[in-house]
């Protein structure tokens, strides 16, 4: 056996052997903490829902009364809301970033990319709070005495679509909340929407338009098949992000734990019901129901942003093998 | 008409369209940054800024609030920037093909978009509960929650900017690891990670969910950390639904300067901290 | 000049070559990348106080040879050595040796330029202060005698405060050098060091080469025929993980024994 002299224990190197230790040990907690801050979540979550699930079971997700005084909650009121509010919200914002994106990435000439770029992802991190303000003070009035009446009027007593606009016009409720919450997610969708199509490689787009297509056929034939999964997973973040989302639309949904079929009545959704009343809420029934409505949201958000997630994941791995 | 009229027509449609959104999306957020600009604008003065918060109907500021506020965040900072930073170390440096790796990727991403307010209400669960009374901590203690995840994913995504010949070079004079990360890689990343680090605070400093049941909010101006500290987005919502007109002036203000502050962030950390970094003479 | 007319001439420049003791011997060496070979049955010596290169096409195994040198292979899970090499008579392949301190003994340059993110004298000194404490004076003694071992004194004596990064990319590259003969390794090993550099900085780098020949055990890794031809005194040639042949230069180019060697030099594929 050959004897091994190469320095293996001078102190200066016993230090840095142990500082490694240290670092690396410091690294892998820092990290670890990150998983146990999620189990940490649902664990409290669970815990603090536990009174109000174990009491109503299966009620609390089917029953509309919500009744601090008699202690009864059922959620349906919230979730409609919450899932209502978000399609909406979605439906506004998805084909309206699809077209800011397509203008930032094929239309827009060069010297205006970069500000409407930056605009945009500045305009992302504005906080919610402000959207809900402004909704507040100056889109409800103005849904309040223009908009919903026009609506009641002209669509009010088509057969069948009718019954979304009955009611009278309170100027805050699901559809104002709806466009509120479309305005806030716009910027964020535009942005990962663009991301998105600039991943396309120009040689697939150069192809296309030498063969005669117009920039509209690039778009429609190229760009959003190859982006699909992005564009998907792009969507569903935003959803994520309207399912979650709480000062935009705490402010004009008019907090009544009411279903109704009219799109203009007012109702909640489950984040404004929480941020609305469980600073007052007294009776640990109430308050537990309040985070058991919580509990709701989180599976509901984890469900689609892990989905989410998931696919951009793909697509990372699909860019990188086709470069 | 012929085919390809047809084409073209929709075409110009299509853009059209497009051109259409884009002003429309640009328009609504336009607006609302104007009547922010409006509204917040006539309540600025010298008192906003050394006054504490008014009972309804009196004359007051937001020095409370603004004071909690960054109180606040300045300490949720303090904790979740270490955090994040060695988080993301490891999984740049230490693990980076690891499954545990890709695990703690995947759940940090959920994390990062998960809906504040259930972290207010992991919080409350787990502090405010505990003490039995909101405070200051509790509330720093879920804008750090929240804050960590985006430092965990910048960190990361700058140290693996560094070119691994770099890394090798150092690798080959015989550094251990973590002299390799502290020497030479965290300030080749440096403005990288300083640019996380604003973008961290700006996204904290509007959340108002997780303060809503963890800090509360204080009429007065608090320096005890263990009891209910003011904070600008409390403060707007508690003025914003009242039907004082003074409090609703002040919540407008309040809003503007949330705003103009994290405008200012995002603007500095993604040109004046990136020019840094990038012009001290790469070839 | 062609191939061979450099290797002529670099023949009679050192013909001590063939007395000196070995520095580093290989035996039996194989390499894998994970379930690939890379590298098969590789036996050699590199002498001490002469520049052997290492030639052959791309993915012959080259780099792959010189990075098992200093064990650079490490920092990869999966990559793996088996056989010896021993340094001094030592195995540096056993598995209780410190590789940090074995670096110290092994230097490496890369083909890329990288100065560290601080300044010229920070850089040189880099390697130092990893090592052990050092006082002030004599750190700056041995930067400077590094500097100018690198041909760069003169460059850069009055800018030693100065980011590296602000150098031209010849200049980085001696600084690179610079940095790693500051801890006095008694092993270089050369990556394609001059692959990005223009063709005047090449021929400064080749120059400081062949000042480093006379103190340290130099193995280099090109693609170019030239370069080899012109500094190395020894040869090997690779081809597909095995050392095809190794020889002193001037007979590697004007009479290789294998028919390999000889479509490889004469350039009838590459």
């Amino acid at each position: 056996m050959i004897e091994n002299s190469l320095p293996t224990d001078t102190p200066h190197i016993r230090r840095q052997r142990a500082g490694e230790q240290v670092f690396r040990t410091a690294t892998l907690v820092a990290a670890l903490l990150v998983l146990v801050l999620l189990g940490g979540v649902a664990i409290a979550l669970l815990k603090g829902a536990w009174p109000a699930l174990s009491t109503f079971k299966l009620d609390f997700l089917t029953k509309e009364v919500w009744n601090p005084v008699t202690d009864k909650f059922g959620a349906v009121a919230p979730i409609y809301g919450t899932l209502v509010t978000s399609l909406i919200a979605i439906l506004l914002a998805v084909p309206t970033s699809f077209g800011i994106a397509i203008f930032l990435t094929e239309l827009s000439p060069r010297w205006l990319k970069r500000p409407v770029g930056v605009a945009i992802e500045l305009l992302a991190g504005v906080p919610s709070i402000i959207f809900g303000i402004w909704g507040l003070f100056v889109l409800s009035p103005i849904l309040q005495h223009s908009f919903q009446p026009w609506l009641i009027e002209h669509l009010g007593s088509i057969a069948g679509v009718g019954v979304l606009f009955k009611g009278p016009p309170f100027g805050i409720g699901i559809l104002t909340a709806s466009f509120v919450l479309a305005i806030m997610i716009l910027p964020f969708i535009s942005a990962v929407m663009r991301d998105v199509f600039e991943t396309v490689p120009d040689v697939l787009k150069e192809s296309a338009y030498g063969l005669g297509a117009t920039t509209w056929e690039v778009v429609w034939n190229v760009v959003v098949p190859y982006s699909r999964a992005g564009m998907v997973g792009g969507i569903m973040l935003g959803l994520g992000r309207a399912l979650g989302e709480t000062m935009a639309v705490t402010f004009v949904i008019g907090n009544a734990h009411r279903v109704s079929s009219s799109l203009i009545a007012p109702g909640t959704t489950i984040s404004a019901a929480i941020a609305n009343e469980f600073t007052e809420a007294v009776g640990d029934l109430y308050t537990s129901s309040l985070v058991a409505l919580g509990v709701l949201l989180f599976v509901i958000t984890f469900i689609v942003i892990a989905a989410a997630r998931l696919m951009l994941m793909r697509l990372d791995r699909r860019a990188m093998s086709t470069v | 008409m012929s085919r390809h009229l047809f084409r073209k027509l929709v075409n110009v449609l299509a853009l059209a369209l497009s051109s259409l959104a884009t002003l429309a999306g640009l328009a609504f957020l336009g607006a609302i940054l104007w009547t922010l600009l409006k509204n917040g604008v006539a309540g600025l003065s010298l008192d906003l800024f050394t006054q504490s918060t008014p009972p309804p109907g009196g004359s007051g500021g937001l020095f409370n609030a603004i004071f909690g506020s960054v109180v606040m965040t300045l300490l949720a900072i303090a904790v979740s920037a270490p955090v994040g930073v060695l988080a993301g170390t490891y999984l740049a440096e230490y693990g980076r093909t690891s499954r545990l790796s890709s695990v703690i990727r995947f759940v940090n991403d959920v994390l990062l978009s998960a809906p504040s307010i259930i972290i207010g209400l992991f919080v409350y669960e787990l502090i405010v509960v505990r003490m039995g009374h909101f405070s200051a901590i509790a509330g720093a203690v879920a804008l750090a929650i929240i804050s960590v995840p985006v430092m965990v994913r910048t960190t990361e995504d700058m140290l693996r900017l560094v070119p691994q010949g770099m890394k090798d070079a150092s690798t080959a004079l015989g550094a251990y690891k973590w002299r390799t990360t502290l020497d030479i890689i965290y300030p080749a990343a440096r403005s990288g990670i300083v640019t996380g680090l604003l973008l961290a605070i700006a996204r904290v400093s509007g959340e108002t969910a997780p303060l809503l049941f963890t800090a509360l909010n204080n009429q007065f101006l608090s320096t005890n950390l263990n009891a209910p500290m003011a904070n600008l987005p409390v403060v707007i919502f508690q003025f914003a639904l009242s039907p004082y007109k003074d409090w609703q002036q002040l919540a407008w203000s309040g809003a503007l300067l949330i705003t103009l502050s994290i405008l200012l962030l995002s603007i500095i950390a993604r040109f004046v901290v990136s020019r840094l970094g990038a012009g001290s003479g790469r070839t | 000049m062609s191939a061979t007319e450099a290797a002529t001439r670099v023949e009679s420049t050192n013909a001590s070559s063939n007395t000196q003791l070995s520095k580093v011997e290989v035996r039996n060496l194989d390499f894998y990348y994970g379930e690939t070979q890379a590298l098969r049955d590789i036996n050699l010596s590199l002498a001490d106080k002469s520049i052997t290169a290492f030639i052959g096409p791309s993915g012959c195994g080259k780099s792959t040879l010189l990075r098992v040198f200093n064990r650079m292979y490490a920092l990869y899970p999966g990559h793996r050595a088996a056989g010896e090499v021993l340094l001094d008579g030592q195995n540096i392949l056993a598995p209780n040796v410190d590789i940090a301190s074995l670096r110290f003994r092994v230097g490496m340059v890369f083909q890329k330029p990288t100065p560290f993110p601080m300044s010229i004298f920070d850089n040189v000194a880099f390697g130092l202060r990893l090592s052990r404490r050092i006082a002030r004076a004599e750190l700056e003694q041995r930067v400077e005698s590094a500097l100018r071992d690198a041909a760069m004194w003169d460059e850069v004596k009055g800018k030693l405060g100065e980011d590296g990064r602000g150098l031209s990319g010849g200049q980085q590259q001696r600084l690179c050098i610079a940095r790693t003969i500051a801890v006095q390794p008694e092993v270089i090993l050369f990556d394609e060091p001059t692959a990005a550099l223009d063709p005047i900085s090449t021929l400064r780098v080749e120059e400081t080469l062949q000042g480093l020949a006379e103190k340290y055990c130099i193995a280099i890794v090109t693609h170019n025929l030239q370069q080899a031809a012109r500094i190395s005194n020894v040869t090997g040639f690779m081809l597909m993980g095995e050392l095809v042949e190794v020889g002193p230069t001037a007979q590697m180019f004007t009479a290789p024994r294998d028919r390999r060697t000889d479509d490889y030099v004469t350039g009838r594929f590459g």
